[in-house]
């Protein structure tokens, strides 16, 4: 059984390269019990999802809107 | 946000000191070479001035010009990897606060003291559509130490592999996740502790 500091090791790894399939059961069995880490591992996606927005790879249009301000990555 | 009117224009009321300024501040975090981020910079914004473009605002025009400073720095630090000449200044270990912090959040087994457990923050769209978040975690950002700020951004913002990091800054691989893990670690608890402390998400 992994302990949550375990658990939010690999939840953190799993962004940057794969589990193993044991490790994964691994962390899915203990987020399905703990809502400490269940909370964590959304936490994560979020921080996830905000630096994606921060990256903003993709260019803007040429012929976007200029005055539409709203859904900016 | 002022509207342009006319191609190649840039937001009129773009402020460039402080652009270049961040710019700068963010290229050097990565190349850790002064004359080398100032080329980055310097490249990236003329790059920018060169194609133009049409734009709503500020914050998307920086976003743009970012986004080819990233580039930049990623071509620059994959050509250093493939044809390593200079001798770099190794960083000082300065994540041991950062580390006690962090463990201080578990008991002795290693499960969350109850204080630390992480809650709720709910909707995520609502979350990245808040402004107060934003702030945040730019402020949280800038409060990463300085080794720390270096190997997240480099994954998570000029998007290097975790080997490609490793190689550049001559770690070992499981050292790069465990500085990621506390980067990410340190984020969080520093957003939490100051955004849902005015009672915005439900206590778990």
């Amino acid at each position: 059984m992994l302990s949550c500091k375990e658990t939010t090791q690999r939840l953190s790894e799993s962004h940057d390269r794969p589990l193993g399939w044991r490790e994964r059961l691994a962390v899915r069995v203990h987020t399905l019990m703990c809502r400490g880490c269940r909370n964590y591992d959304r936490q994560l996606d979020i921080l996830d999802h905000a630096c994606h927005q921060l990256r903003g790879d993709a260019l803007p249009d040429e012929d976007d809107d200029p005055t539409d301000t709203s859904g900016e990555r | 946000m002022t509207a342009t009117d006319s191609l190649s224009e840039t937001p009129a009321d773009m402020d460039y000191a402080r652009l270049r300024r961040d710019m700068l501040r963010f290229a050097v975090l990565q190349l850790r070479d002064q004359a080398a981020a100032e080329d980055a910079v310097q490249e990236a914004l003329a790059g920018a001035l060169a194609k133009g473009a049409t734009f709503g605002g500020r914050s998307r025009y920086k976003t743009w010009v970012f986004s080819i400073l990233r580039h930049k720095i990623a071509d620059t630090l994959r050509e250093r990897a493939r044809h390593p000449t200079q001798q770099l200044t190794p960083d000082e270990r300065d994540d041991h606060p950062l580390e006690y912090a962090l463990e201080s959040q578990f008991t002795e087994r290693g499960h969350w003291r109850r204080e630390a457990r992480p809650r709720d923050w709910g909707d995520p769209e609502e979350v990245l559509a808040s402004e107060q978040f934003w702030q945040l975690f730019e402020a949280c950002l800038d409060h990463l130490p300085e080794q720390t700020a270096r190997v997240f951004m480099m994954r998570e913002f000029v998007g290097l592999e975790t080997a490609e990091i490793c190689r550049e800054l001559e770690l070992k691989r499981n050292n790069c996740w465990v500085i990621l893990h506390r980067a990410r670690g340190r984020l969080r608890l520093c957003l939490e502790e100051n955004w849902l402390r005015d009672g915005e998400a439900s206590a778990c």
